[in-house]
């Protein structure tokens, strides 16, 4: 249970924290505007994430300790999640990509059998919505903007692509989870996801890359290098000054 | 303050008998507190004045997200990090509704923000100094907002409508900033050693720009006569200097830090107390472009907008073939 929740809880923690990274330098200041809100949603349901992971735990670590105070390996992201901004394109399809894949994932933890569960998404379900109609709505624009909006964006897909398998790939714990009526198998999301995905990528006039290959390895803790740095950043203040409260 | 070298018309204030018939009804309006509004006739150099202002003031909130998005990434605790970026959003709408405002006399924002990028247009001489520890995140809030609140509660009363009401939002979204900035110095002055020293620097250092903030003093301000008596500025530099003064000096006291300034002294007749003049060849000098990030200020947005032509330019192409469509 305490790694399903923070399998939850890392992906916002760690979506958001990529998505702080714009503040002050987007391309538009109602952008400025649109991504903090989405960080602001992802750091809000990571502390719900999180708190009920150590609450689990019960050795006393809360939702700060547990974002601030683990390294690499103990983090249980998707990989798709600790991809670098790169251009505002990869930003942009990597949030609808990850909305696409979690809006899917929260409707159905509304039906967990574990009340603590649903009573998060609950509280997440609507933020969730909103990420993903304008995530769809920025992709469908993008795409079918201007010819090297176009090229941005495949671009962006194709180079994301390979962290979309991940999302949908059961292992024992999912398994687990599944047989106590916690949360579904993520892979019997997949259909939604396709053809939500490819409905999206038809009016946006993108190419679905032909390849399922997948990279994987974050949900179990092997990550990308980009992780390590994230942290050493996000994580400064907690370890140089470990007696300290904020 | 957020709009510090305002050049006015470069002339004293007209005398009523040198206005026009239109001036002195203008001024008569004005005299009577009556709000201009858009639409209404106004005195060029009145028109061009708020321009200046409004602008400097938005350029200020969006050269703002710079140093304190500084440490988003690095705040300490998941709630920091919630309130700084609700913090920082909320500089980014305040530049929308104060270049909503200057839009409202004429302007475009596009303009606005060439001439920001340019580095034609100015912008508060705060946002060129460094955030350098974590305090600097309270410190930020404290003085440079609550420097910021001094003058923009007076602005509730400027002349001019959509400035005025602007600055009615955004007071009451400076006041939540204030505070959380002093929450933040509160916790580091009463925490570890490492703690209290990082927000002694903080103040150390942020002590003499946030005077600066108010501009230089009345006595060699040249352009604040015809903004005074169209009410464009309703309070001197001095004025709001001293206030500002008047009301940290003892917030300084509580946290049990040490004013940077040891001439500072409550004189107990008039209730005010006396300050040291901050270093005002730094000051002209940051003005002009020699703070110490001044150039990484306007490097940082001058690349946002560069690299985000695309994403502008895309979201145009659409919406034009959108409505191709539609034809």
């Amino acid at each position: 249970m305490f790694e399903f929740l923070l399998r939850m809880g890392d992906n916002t923690l760690v979506l958001g924290h990529r998505v702080s990274e714009w503040c002050g330098h987007a391309p538009v200041l109602e952008e400025d505007i649109a991504l903090a809100n989405i960080a602001l949603d992802m750091i809000g349901q990571t502390r719900l994430w999180l708190g009920l992971a150590g609450e689990v735990e019960g050795q006393g670590r809360e939702a700060d300790a547990l974002a601030f105070r683990r390294d690499a390996w103990d983090f249980r992201n998707l990989l798709l999640v600790e991809r670098p901004n790169r251009d505002f394109g990869h930003t942009l399809m990597r949030q609808f990509l990850f909305d696409l894949w979690h809006h899917e994932r929260l409707a159905d933890l509304c039906l967990s059998e574990d009340d603590r569960v649903a009573g998060i998404v609950a509280k997440c379900v609507k933020e969730a919505d909103y990420h993903l109609e304008r995530s769809k709505d920025l992709i469908i624009r993008l795409g079918d903007g201007s010819e090297e909006s176009h090229a941005k964006m495949q671009a962006a897909l194709e180079a994301l692509w390979p962290y979309v398998g991940e999302m949908f790939a059961d292992d024992a714990l999912d398994k687990k989870m599944a047989e106590q009526g916690i949360a579904p198998l993520p892979s019997s999301q997949k259909p939604r996801f396709d053809k939500a995905l490819n409905e999206v990528l038809a009016k946006a006039t993108l190419t679905r890359p032909e390849s399922d290959f997948a990279q994987k390895g974050g949900r179990t803790g092997t990550h990308t290098e980009d992780l390590g740095h994230m942290l050493a950043t996000m994580q400064f203040l907690q370890r140089a000054y470990p007696d300290a409260r904020w | 303050m957020y709009a510090q070298e305002v050049k006015s018309t470069g002339k004293g204030v007209k005398a009523p008998e040198e206005m026009s018939v239109q001036e002195r009804a203008f001024q008569a309006r004005i005299d009577a507190g009556e709000k201009i509004e858009p639409k209404d006739w106004m005195p060029d150099g009145y028109r061009k004045n708020l321009v200046r202002q409004i602008s400097q003031h938005g350029h200020s909130e969006v050269v703002g997200q710079l140093p304190e998005g500084n440490w988003i990434t690095r705040a300490p605790t998941l709630e920091r990090k919630a309130i700084l970026l609700a913090k920082v959003q909320d500089e980014a709408g305040h530049g929308l509704y104060l270049y909503s405002a200057a839009e409202t006399l004429g302007v475009s924002r596009a303009d606005l923000i060439d001439d920001l990028l340019s580095g034609k247009a100015k912008y508060s001489s705060i946002f060129n100094y460094p955030t350098l520890n974590w305090a600097d995140m309270g410190a930020v809030g404290w003085l440079v907002d609550g420097a910021a609140i001094v003058n923009q509660v007076a602005l509730q009363r400027t002349s001019y409508g959509p400035y005025s009401r602007a600055m009615v939002r955004i007071c009451k979204e400076e006041s939540f900033h204030a505070r959380q900035g002093f929450d933040i110095m509160m916790k580091m002055s009463s925490g570890t050693a490492a703690q209290k020293a990082m927000a002694q620097d903080a103040l150390n250092r942020l002590w003499w720009p946030a005077l600066m903030m108010f501009g230089p003093p009345d006595a060699e301000s040249v352009h604040s006569a015809q903004s005074m008596a169209w009410k464009i500025k309703v309070m001197t530099n001095d004025e709001g200097r001293q206030k500002f003064v008047d009301q940290t000096i003892p917030q300084i006291e509580y946290l049990g830090l040490e004013v940077p300034d040891s001439a500072a002294k409550l004189n107990r007749e008039t209730g005010h107390y006396s300050y040291s003049d901050p270093d005002w060849a730094e000051f002209f000098a940051v003005l002009k472009g020699n703070g110490p990030c001044n150039v990484d200020r306007l490097r940082a947005r001058n690349i946002a907008h560069i690299e985000g032509a695309w994403f502008r330019d895309g979201l145009m192409a659409h919406a034009q073939k959108q409505q191709l469509a539609a034809e």
